[in-house]
């Protein structure tokens, strides 16, 4: 095992470099504030630090590989200053997956309920954004948005870790300063912070 | 006389008439009286079964005989909407049993449990794939938990949204002190209902609801639907698609246990296995992405053979993913065996006996590692492992670090796998244009009733699919290893103190979605 850890300390970082904010994530974001459901002040207060709580509302558990797969060595989601935890009342954002099932739409409602002010919901996955293939069944209610508001859609099935890594950098970058105050990523890309 | 040790086929001589066009396990209709004589032969231990589906005015059930891995499917007309339970001979069947209540409005007489299982009154209907589906449920019914009497017994209620990123449920123990004294799981919350949306679709349809059952064995679920419509429509797909399977279905093996190892020891609070397992897991997915095109390898299994083949560097790209790995599994694996501080987490807990997974016909690593080495690449066993060398370990101590032990040893056995396949893969001829061909095979449009087992990295999958004339699916049930592996957990823990829960829940890792479906 020392041996293994020599390795690791001599061996450089495993991690990858921080892919180019989403810039449909951040167009997305803005959205949501003009529409008035985010507040700029709100986002100041925030700093660079984000608080995720994760809600399985009926995926298939795809979604919730790649949520995982962010949090390893290769991504690394926590060296952003981003992290999971495991208590709604202490989540900034709600991390919603699944087509939201009959039987999960009010344990969603509650989560929400639960979180306190401000607070983002990003869909994550087809499901989520739309209900995905399981829309129209009798036991799923559709998309996240038709039971709690949604500020940022994640799409993809599931969305790569990549994907999810974008954007929420997105929702970092905007809420560390005013969402209208956001340039195109442009010069950005590949762009890694400590 | 007593029935119990006739063999299956002589049993089904006297109480069914095989119906035609089942293929390939031999399907018998029978009489409630033959269903009652079934019964009786259930409560003997030649017999297991299966799977046990509804359908609106009839009931079917799967039955494997033990010793000469044959399996049967027995079907009961019930036209008046009942049936003899099963579940007093074979607890298993008490969940499948509520299941084809909820979904069909099928009452098995004399059943165990008959509370709802999947219907938590939330649907807006009842018996929602009955004809016609019930009026909506008038008032939410409060579900009655199983009572739990004693002096200093105190409950825990924890679920359906749990602390960690993990699929939802509702468990509720009731300790005694630190000891759990029950666990009563209540699950269904991610019920989307897939066998709902699958009746009436295309083929290809279907197949991406069956890919997304369970998405960490969507290779496999995509497999036994593949192979069940395939078998109803007597289709042969060519050779190097049902080869290019195999080597899905073991990268799918390789990353989850890879994952699973990782989270177990997490769960022990040895944080640093999991870093090291979750670098290991990306590199197969990576290699996934690269040469498939996909990191889970959704939709890549699809009826009639595979949806892409490898490009030319694909072979040796996964050669040298099994060569990395060879390098770095093995030290990991020696960190794991030598820290006396994690094998007292996992050694002796969680223990589940060989005589309920034999009762209870549970597969994969949790039948593995008590003692039941059933695998359905073996029996029945199916192209292209009926051609390969592999093993399939066997433990008998049934507690986590065995369950540990079996996914080590089978990480080491689909490596040893993927390279002969890899090797050995068949080619397809070129066309007349000088192209290789998609090694995929147009399906006909007909009608006709299929099966597959196929084993997933959790265990066996049973699909059952039926196919109208014009081509659509009729019926498919498709039932994941977890449904005979969750109720073991509830034994599992028995006896165990509540800290140790998580750690025995992910030596399970049974699947929500694929058991809620
Ligand atoms: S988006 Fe895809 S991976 Fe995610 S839950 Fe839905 S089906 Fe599963």
């Amino acid at each position: 095992m020392l041996k293994h850890i020599w390795a690791a300390l001599t061996g450089g970082p495993v991690t990858t470099d921080a892919p180019p904010l989403d810039a449909d994530a951040l167009v997305q974001l803005r959205d949501a504030e003009l529409a008035g459901r985010l507040d700029a002040a709100a986002h100041r207060r925030l700093g660079r630090s984000l608080s995720i709580r994760a809600v399985d509302a009926g995926s298939c558990n795809g979604c919730e590989l790649e949520i995982h797969a962010v949090n390893n060595p290769i991504y690394d989601l926590e060296r952003f200053g981003i992290r999971f935890v495991a208590s709604p009342r202490h989540a900034d954002v709600l991390l919603v997956t699944g087509p939201v099932t009959r039987n999960m739409a009010e344990a969603l409602r509650r989560t929400w309920d639960a979180t306190p002010d401000p607070k983002w919901v990003v869909a994550c996955g087809d499901c989520a954004c739309t209900g995905g293939v399981f829309a129209g069944s009798y036991a799923c209610v559709g998309p996240v948005e038709s039971v709690i508001p949604v500020d940022l859609t994640l799409p993809g099935c599931p969305p790569p870790p990549r994907v999810l890594l974008a954007g929420l950098l997105a929702l970092l970058e905007s809420s560390a300063e005013p969402l209208s105050a956001i340039a195109p990523p442009a010069g950005r890309q590949g762009h890694s912070r400590p | 006389m007593y029935v119990g040790e006739d063999p299956l086929f002589g049993l089904m001589n006297r109480i069914g008439k095989p119906v035609d066009g089942h293929r390939p396990f031999p399907r018998y209709r029978t009489t409630p009286g033959g269903w009652r004589t079934l019964v009786e032969s259930l409560g003997g231990n030649t017999l297991s079964v299966v799977g046990l589906w509804g359908e609106p005015a009839a009931v079917h059930v799967a039955l494997r005989e033990e010793l000469s891995g044959d399996v049967v499917v027995v079907s009961l007309d019930c036209p008046n909407g009942h049936f003899p339970s099963l579940s007093a001979v074979r607890p298993s069947v008490i969940r499948l049993e509520r299941t084809a209540c909820d979904l069909f409005g099928l009452v098995a007489d004399g059943a165990v449990d008959p509370r709802p299982w999947l219907d938590h009154g939330a649907w807006g209907v009842t018996h929602p794939l009955a004809v016609p589906p019930g009026p909506a449920p008038a008032e939410p019914q409060r579900y009655p938990f199983l009572k739990t009497e004693g002096e200093g017994l105190h409950q825990i209620p924890v679920g359906p949204v749990h602390a960690g990123i993990i699929e939802p449920g509702h468990f509720r123990f009731t300790a005694n002190g630190e000891t759990v004294a029950r666990l009563e799981q209540r699950l269904g919350y991610v019920h989307k209902g897939i066998e709902g949306l699958m009746a009436g679709r295309t083929v290809g349809d279907a197949a991406r609801l069956a890919a997304r059952i369970s998405g960490d064995a969507t290779v496999a679920h995509s497999l036994a639907f593949a192979r069940a419509v395939e078998a109803a429509l007597g289709v042969a797909v060519p050779p190097r698609a049902v080869w290019l399977r195999g080597v899905m279905a073991e990268l799918e093996r390789l990353a989850n246990h890879l994952g699973d190892i990782g989270a177990i020891c997490n769960d022990a609070a040895f944080a640093f296995m999991l870093a090291e397992m979750g670098r290991l897991r990306e590199a197969v997915l990576l290699t996934n992405d690269a040469v498939f095109g996909h990191r889970l390898l959704m939709d890549r299994v699809v009826p009639g053979g595979v949806s892409v083949d490898l490009p030319d560097d694909g072979g040796k790209r996964i050669l040298e993913l099994v060569a990395e790995l060879r390098r770095r599994f093995p030290p990991l694996v020696a960190i794991y065996e030598s820290k006396a501080s994690l094998q007292d987490r996992t050694v002796g807990t969680g223990i589940v006996s060989i005589r309920l997974v034999s009762r209870f016909g549970t597969g994969g690593y949790v039948g593995r590692a008590s003692g039941r080495g059933q695998d359905a690449r073996r029996t029945p066993g199916y192209a292209p492992y009926d051609d390969l060398d592999f093993e399939i370990p066997v433990l008998t101590a049934g507690d986590v670090n065995a369950r540990v032990w079996v996914r080590i040893r089978e990480v080491e056995q689909s490596l040893s796998l993927l390279e002969q396949m890899i090797r050995r893969m068949p080619g397809v001829p070129r066309d007349s244009h000088g192209r290789t061909p998609l090694p995929r095979v147009d399906l006909p449009a007909g009608a006709g009733e299929g099966m597959a087992l196929v084993e997933s990295f959790r265990g066996e999958i049973m699909t059952w699919v039926r196919l109208a004339d014009d081509g659509t699916v009729a019926r498919c049930h498709p039932r994941d290893p977890s449904w005979f592996q969750w109720p073991l957990l509830e034994a599992a823990i028995e006896g165990n103190i509540v800290a140790d829960f998580p750690l025995c829940n992910k030596s399970f890792n049974g699947s929500y979605s694929g058991h809620d479906l």
